[in-house]
């Protein structure tokens, strides 16, 4: 699974760099939206397989039949969903350093801190809705439909917080932006919590 | 039979109520409300738009609402309500994204601006597409009232969070007018008409609301039947 997400994130990366002519200087301000667009893409295609095995092969009924509580369930699965996706973007992000022709490493901290917290949110709002989308007709079609839109706020942040650290801006404009991702990862890892149970009652 | 008859009273009451409110609400609109100065009479259209726009909130809210209840309570009843109340709401966001432009060509001179409280819609009627998208994909009834409203309740709590993130870009919409401060008040006749059309179209959501659900409770009872004839 992380090598299909790998070499489909690195496909998606070398595909968006044919949308410039070459040596566009317009590719430096749309680096940052490559770069959460790959992630994007790749983080979907790792969680839209979550639940598919349990399900199919009948695992989950194991897994809710065990004296855990059922949050845990949720609560592995998406750090999971969150270890692979950062596994990929550890990988991707220097070679995007590289195609590009950006130096990301100048502000790696603050990068990282910007890389993690909104994987997170993916991570958390994906995971739930992958096990929403495994119980319908359309699986893979379902996930990015429900995903898409609620993550527009975490899509938004994301990227207008990594084009300010590619910029090299003070860390008083990476902020506000770093700000509702952490209120996103927040709010909705409660929500995830208190209502994962209700989708796992009788898979 | 009793209550039957007496909510058909009330169902009677409103369907007179709203067709007298839109009556008299045309008429507010097109002859009663003063003409804007520098907008002329493509302004009246904002009758209509906020309006619109307040039902899709409303409607929004009850599906949310309705869900939390759905998942606490596990009655049939709510998810009906949250089910129609989507609906309604994407019928009248989608009018206020035809709308907008509509009066936004001639006054901004452009059909589309990317400014917060636009995006904000579009972004919500992605959500309650997607809602609804997901209401007719799943199969078995109990499972699709839980899944709908876990999203529903994700799709809501979403909205502040969209909204924060996308105000942090220029903003070009007209600051609220009513109640908005210095300098950006309504004539009265102009706030009459308005708070006249939300009324109005709040009658019309009950209204549209209610038959949405007779109608689905109609479809309910007709599958019960058609079931017991086929065994």
């Amino acid at each position: 699974m992380i090598f299909s997400m790998l070499v489909f994130s690195l496909m998606v990366a070398v595909i968006f760099n044919f949308s410039f002519p070459p040596g566009s200087e317009f590719i430096d301000d749309a680096a940052a939206g490559i770069i959460w667009m790959t992630f994007i893409f790749t983080s979907l295609l790792g969680m839209s397989r979550s639940f598919v095995r349990e399900v199919d092969k009948g695992c989950m009924q194991g897994l809710l039949l065990a004296p855990i509580d059922r949050v845990d369930i949720y609560i592995s699965k998406m750090l999971i969903n969150l270890i692979f996706i950062i596994m990929v973007e550890v990988v991707v992000v220097p070679l995007f350093s590289v195609f590009f022709k950006i130096n990301l490493f100048d502000s790696i901290g603050a990068l990282s801190a910007v890389l993690l917290l909104s994987t997170l949110g993916f991570a958390i709002v994906g995971t739930l809705f992958s096990a929403i989308a495994v119980n319908t007709r359309t699986r893979e079609v379902m996930l990015p439909i429900l995903h898409f839109p609620v993550s527009i706020p975490l899509i938004i942040c994301a990227v207008q917080a990594t084009n300010a650290v590619m910029a090299g801006q003070a860390w008083s404009v990476i902020w506000p932006w770093l700000k509702i991702i952490i209120a996103f990862d927040l709010i909705f890892f409660l929500v995830g919590y208190l209502t994962f149970e209700y989708i796992v009652e009788d898979s | 039979m009793e209550q039957n008859n007496r909510k058909d009273i009330w169902g009677s009451l409103l369907k007179i109520g709203v067709f007298v409110c839109m009556t008299v609400n045309i008429y507010l609109v097109f002859q009663f409300a003063p003409q804007e100065q520098s907008m002329g009479h493509v302004q009246r259209i904002f009758y209509f738009h906020v309006p619109s726009a307040w039902i899709a909130f409303l409607a929004f809210f009850v599906v949310f609402v309705a869900s939390i209840g759905y998942l606490w309570k596990r009655e049939r009843k709510y998810d009906l309500v949250a089910g129609a109340a989507a609906e309604i709401g994407v019928l009248f966001a989608t009018l206020v994204l035809i709308t907008g432009p509509i009066w936004g060509r001639p006054v901004w001179n452009t059909w589309w601006e990317w400014s917060p409280r636009l995006t904000l819609f579009l972004v919500l009627w992605f959500i309650y597409i997607a809602y609804l998208m997901l209401r007719n994909f799943v199969e078995g009834e109990e499972k699709s009232a839980r899944f709908s409203a876990v999203f529903g309740i994700f799709g809501f709590v979403d909205v502040p969070i969209v909204y924060m993130s996308i105000r942090l870009w220029r903003d070009i919409h007209p600051s609220p007018v009513v109640g908005g401060g210095q300098g950006s008040g309504l004539h009265p006749d102009m706030t009459f008409t308005l708070l006249f059309s939300v009324l109005t179209f709040t009658l019309l959501f009950l209204f549209l609301l209610s038959n949405r659900m007779k109608l689905e409770k109609s479809r309910i009872a007709l599958d019960d039947l058609k079931r017991q004839i086929a065994f």
